[in-house]
Parts: C-alpha cells; structure tokens; sequence
C-alpha cells in the first residue's frame, strides 16, 4: 500500500503496521506489569503520580528509583539487541546468525570481566564492554576479509573467536577471587537486576544516534540480501552499506552487553519471531527492536516473578526462549 | 567434497571392499604402520613428560623410585596419586575426542564437525551439572548416564537443526546449530549452578575443560565406557569408508547405511559423553586432529581412525603439560590452553575457501 502527500511516497505494509502496533501495546501492557507488581504493589494510578507528579515516597522510591530504571534498561537494551540480531541476520544471510554466536557478544564480556575483576564502576563496565565488542568485531571482520566479507566466513571466523574468547573469560573467572568470579559470573549470565539510569543512558544515546542510520540501510540491505550483484546493480553501494549496517549492529550489541550483559538470545529470536509476525519477506528493523524490548522486558518480568522470592538472572529466562525457539524453528522447517 | 578426495575414497573403499583392493593401496600399509607406531612412541613419551613435569619439581629419579620403591613422601604421592591418575585421564580423554571428532567429519561428511563445536559435549556437560547439581549424585558411573543422556540429545537435537530446511545440512549451518544449542546448555547449566554457590566454586574449573582434580576411582569407573566407545568407532572403519560413496553406492557395496549410522551416533555418545563427564567440555580436540591425521594418511577411516586416536592424546597431555609449566605455581586449565591453540588453527581452516564448497 503506497500513501502518497505532494511528491513523498511511502509504502506501507498493513500486517507490519498492525503488529507494530500490537507490539507496542504488548510493551506497555509490560511496563504497566513490571512498575506495579512486585513485593510491594503500587497501584496503577499512583505510578503515574510517582512518575509524573508528586506521589506518596513509597511509590516514588519504588518505581522512581527502583523498578523504573530496571524497565526503562530493559525496554532499551532488547530494542538495541533485536536491531543488532536483525543486522546480523541479514547480513549473513541466515536466521542463526547473532552476535551472541559470532563473538561479539563474547567478547564485550571479556572486556567488561577484566573491568569487574579490576574493580570498575558501571561506567568502567561499560565502557570495557563495549572496547571489547568493538575490538573483536574488528578483529573478526579484519580475519574473515578476503576481497571482500562473505557471510559464511564472517560466522566461521566469528565462531572460532567466539571460542577463544569464552576461554579467555573461564580463565579470567578461574584467576579471580570467588567473589569477582561471582559478581562477574552474574553478569556474565545476563541481570536487570540493581539497574540505575546510569546504565539506561548508554543504551539510549546510542539508539538515538543509530536508529536513523539503521533505518537508511534498512531498504539497501534487503537489496543485498538478493546477492551482491544484484544489489550493485540496483545501484547500491554494497561495501558502504555492509560497513555502515556492522558498525551500527556491532556498537547496539556492545552498548547492550555493557547494560545489561550477554543476555543470550534475544539478539537471535526477535528479528525472527517479528518476520514471522509481520510475514515479512526479510528482517525488520523496526518490529524487531520492538519484539526485543518486548521480549526481554517479559523475560525479566518472568524470572522475578516465576520462583519468587528467589530472583534468576534473565538470561536464564531468554535460554530457555531461545531453545524452545530453536525446537520451533526446527519443527517449522520440516516440510 | 573436493574431486581429489573423492577419487581417494573411492580408491580407498574399493580397496576396503575387495579381496583385489591391496593393490591400490600398496607399498602404504608398511609405512603407515611405522607412522602409527611412531605415533604411539611419542605418546608414552608425552605421558612420561605429563608424569614427571608439573607446577611442583621433582627430579627424574624420584619419578622412577616412586614406581619402583614407593616411600611414601610427598613426593613420591604427589606423582603415584594426582599425576599417573591424571596422565591416563589425558589419555583416554584424548583418544576418545579425537576418535569421536573423525567418526563425525565422516558420518557427517562435515569439516567443522567436532564434538565441542557441534554441542554435544554441552550437551554431556549439561547431563553431568544436572546429576550434580540437581540430585547430588557423585558416582561417576552414575553420572556419565546422564552425560550419556545429554550428549545423545544434543547430537540428534544439531543434526536435525542443521538438516531442516530447503538447503540441506551445510557445514556453517552444523556450526551454527551446534553452537545455538550448546549455548543453550551452557545457560541453562550456569542457572543451575548460580543457585548453588558450593557446587558452582567445585565445578568451574571442571566446566572449563580441565585434567586436574580427578581421582583415579573416577578413572576406573569411566573407563570401561570409553573403551567401549573406542572399540566401537575402530570397527566402524570400514562401513565408514563405504558411506562416503554416498548411501546408494554404499547400499550397493553390502552396507547397512541406517545401522551404521546409528552405530556412529552410539558409538560418538559414549566417546564425548564419558571425556566430557571426566574432562569437562572441550573444544577443538576433535576437529583438528582429524584433520591433521587427514593430510598425513589420506582418506581411508582405516587409518584415519586410529591415527586420531592416537595424535589426539599427543596434543592434549601436551597441552596440559604446558597448562602446567606456564603459571607456576598455579596452572592453566587444559581446556583454556588447546582453546588458544585450536581456535586460531579453526580460523585458519575457516579462511580457506574449500570450505565452504565442501
């Protein structure tokens, strides 16, 4: 569907549209769920009071300082993760490729444990994270270049890092005391918990800068996808497209790490289970930054709540999204 | 697969085959013997230099004396108890991925198939940290079972994975559905141990893929299943070298393609599920060796198979012994050390444009 204002055209896609905005309404049903409930419920009109106005201290400790915070990093990261997974998934050409498999993800963790095990602060965190992410993506991309990237070597070459790098992280773990090993371990396993604006904001400048980048390659990468050639001759500028569509999904993926660690997964299923949504016939930035926020502001909702009181990290809830996503994605393609 | 391998296994399986096939493979056979027993050589020499070296100096020696005339100090304790236990661990770890990595490239007619990569070691990994960490068993023949379990479950679990869809199964589709499932595993292990600080500071080191601080009773209870999966992949040679006729030639030689794969499942489940229950999960033991034994040997599994299983114990006792040397006094587990040798050594295999076409 083309809508048409004077000379500008955009085309619209009903479906797409419809479950952006069931999305949509699904995050904030999320947000709702998450400010309120808890050990301690803070009843819908009182958020908005904390939120917006003056509300009783309770509610404004609670959802101000507390569970605001935790939501917002969390709506934030999944939408940088489920853009960096669509990017890579396009990118290479297959519904498994992630940076979470092509070492990026592993090695954003390798920075931010040498930064645990040194005694950093957040910001300290953040900043290793995304040095590693940024240096391994370097490094991967430099090692899979033979006259240009093809998406198989990229994950061959990625995989092989993503190996190392995990050693590497063991080992840092098996070097520190039980006590970094444990604070690192958890954040290793991917946690939303004790997250404060400081490690939402990140997350945020970043998106803010690359969602306009994102969306210019958007159209351009789904000509690549067709083949080199044929997007060259469709007059794109295949090089200048790919650098760009990396480095935006490399710099998501290491700011996310750095909020919120390697939360495994999210990257991989949200872009696909949006393109199953929409019937898309290739990934979609934009539902798939919002199945991610969806998916991993859900996933944290859940594993605070599931075994309560006892707290699991998200990225144990996000694993376990993703096996049963990979057993779907097994079952679907029988045929 | 390239033509030039190709026409070698053809070569080679009708040498298998046939009461004629000496001729094509003659004037080898001697010396692929002698490599063999070379191999084997090196071997006792690698073990020897796992027994006496290590993060505390003893003098040769005393090594010989510990055997010959125990005395009962340290020394001779630290040697007869942790080191032998740990060398013959290094040994049966060894032969069982290597052997385990070559049953699979072929089965799987995959470069990049190896039982870290592919999962399957996460799997068993996942099995054993379930027993462990769960229910509380502590008897490694107990154990191995679920190991067992887990492996099982993640070979048929990959294979399907990377099998679905209209393209077929793809050596970078076995890789990458290899590594989703055994991160999957992986997570799913770390929740179990992250509830449970006490086993979590036991098993990390175990969970990294390390020959340390396992007794000799576990050796002699995971032994009898490693031998029963070494001896299982040996006889799966010649069966092997048909298959990679493709299934109707090799349907037409007289092999049984169904049974023979199901043989190979069996026989890579006890392998990796008893070294992973033993060692950890370990990577790249079983995808480089192979192919090193491969450009040395040629194609025939005759061959291939007992060499990995030969080499493969060379490297990692290696690489455990130099795991030791590096950080004195503390040590490096072997899985860390054969993680920075292999993984380049993968890269490299991965630069290589075969590989894809293969």
């Amino acid at each position: 569907m083309n809508v048409r204002v004077g000379p500008w055209s955009v085309r619209l896609a009903p479906r797409a549209l419809l479950v952006t905005a069931l999305l949509v309404v699904a995050g904030f049903c999320v947000t709702v769920a998450a400010l309120s409930t808890g050990e301690f419920t803070v009843p819908v009109p009182d958020i908005l009071d904390a939120l917006f106005s003056q509300g009783t201290p309770v509610a404004e400790l609670i959802v101000g300082k507390l569970r605001a915070p935790r939501v917002v990093t969390g709506l934030l990261v999944g939408a940088a993760f489920g853009i960096s997974g669509a990017i890579f998934q396009s990118l290479t050409r297959n519904p498994l490729g992630s940076p979470d498999f092509i070492g990026f993800t592993a090695g954003a963790s390798t920075g931010g444990i040498i930064a645990v095990v040194s005694g950093g602060s957040a910001a300290t965190i953040a900043g290793g994270a995304l040095t590693g992410c940024v240096v391994t993506a370097v490094l991967v991309y430099a090692l899979a270049y033979r006259g240009g990237v093809q998406g198989y070597r990229l994950v061959l070459v990625g995989i092989g890092a993503n190996a190392l790098l995990v050693a590497l992280n063991s080992y840092l773990l098996t070097r520190a005391n039980i006590n970094d090993a444990a604070t690192a371990g958890a954040w290793l396993t991917g946690s939303l918990s004790g997250r404060g604006w400081d490690h939402a904001l990140p997350v945020a400048l970043a998106l803010l800068v690359l969602l306009p980048v994102c969306a210019y390659v958007s159209r351009p990468m789904r000509m690549i996808e067709m083949g080199d050639d044929a997007a060259r001759a469709m007059g794109i500028r295949v090089e200048v497209v790919r650098g760009a569509a990396l480095t935006a999904g490399v710099l998501l993926s290491g700011v996310a790490t750095a909020g919120a660690g390697p939360v495994v997964f999210v990257a991989l299923a949200a872009p696909q289970l949006a393109r199953r949504l929409t019937r898309s016939p290739g990934v979609t930035m934009g539902a798939s930054a919002l199945m991610g926020a969806v998916l991993l502001t859900g996933a944290d909702l859940a594993a605070q709540r599931l075994l309560a009181p006892t707290q699991l990290p998200v990225g144990v809830l996000t694993a376990a999204i993703g096996g049963t996503y990979l057993v779907l994605l097994l079952r679907k393609d029988r045929h | 697969m390239r033509p030039a391998e190709d026409t070698a296994a053809v070569s080679a399986s009708v040498s298998a085959s046939g009461a004629g096939g000496e001729r094509t493979a003659k004037g080898r056979p001697p010396a692929l013997v002698a490599g063999l027993l070379v191999t084997l050589a090196v071997l006792v020499l690698v073990a020897l230099a796992s027994v006496a070296l290590g993060a505390r100096s003893v003098s040769f020696g005393t090594v010989i004396d510990a055997f010959v005339a125990p005395d009962g100090s340290s020394d001779h304790t630290v040697i007869r108890e942790l080191r032998v236990p740990r060398t013959l661990l290094g040994l049966g770890v060894g032969a069982t991925l290597g052997l385990a990595g070559a049953l699979m490239q072929s089965l799987t007619r995959n470069p990049l198939a190896d039982p870290g990569l592919l999962g399957i070691n996460e799997g068993a990994a996942l099995g054993v940290t379930l027993a462990l960490g769960l229910f509380g068993l502590s008897d490694p023949a107990v154990y191995v079972w679920f190991a067992f379990g887990g492996a099982a479950l993640a070979s048929a679990a990959v294979y399907a994975l990377a099998s679905s869809g209209r393209s077929g199964s793809s050596p970078v589709r076995l890789a990458l559905a290899g590594v989703a499932f055994g991160m999957v595993c992986t997570a799913v292990a770390s929740a179990i141990l992250r509830m449970d600080p006490q086993t979590f500071d036991r098993m990390r080191f175990w969970l990294t893929g390390s020959l340390a601080g396992q007794t000799a009773d576990t050796l002699v209870r995971l032994a009898p299943f490693m031998i029963a999966g070494l001896v299982l992949g040996l006889l799966l040679a010649r069966p092997l070298n048909l298959l990679a006729l493709g299934d109707d030639a090799g349907k037409a030689l007289g092999v049984a393609v169904n049974r023979t794969r199901l043989l190979t499942g069996v026989a890579v489940t006890l392998l990796c599920g008893a070294a992973t229950a033993a060692a950890g999960p370990l990577w790249f033991v079983g995808l480089i060796v192979p192919h090193a034994v491969r450009a040395v040997v040629g194609p025939d599994q005759r061959w291939v198979l007992p060499y990995s299983a030969l080499a493969a114990p060379v490297l990692l006792l290696g690489a455990d012994v130099v795991g030791r040397l590096i950080a004195r006094p503390g040590e490096v587990q072997v899985g860390i050390v054969w993680a920075v040798i292999g993984a380049p050594i993968f890269i490299m295999l991965a630069r290589r444009k075969r590989v894809a076409a293969l």
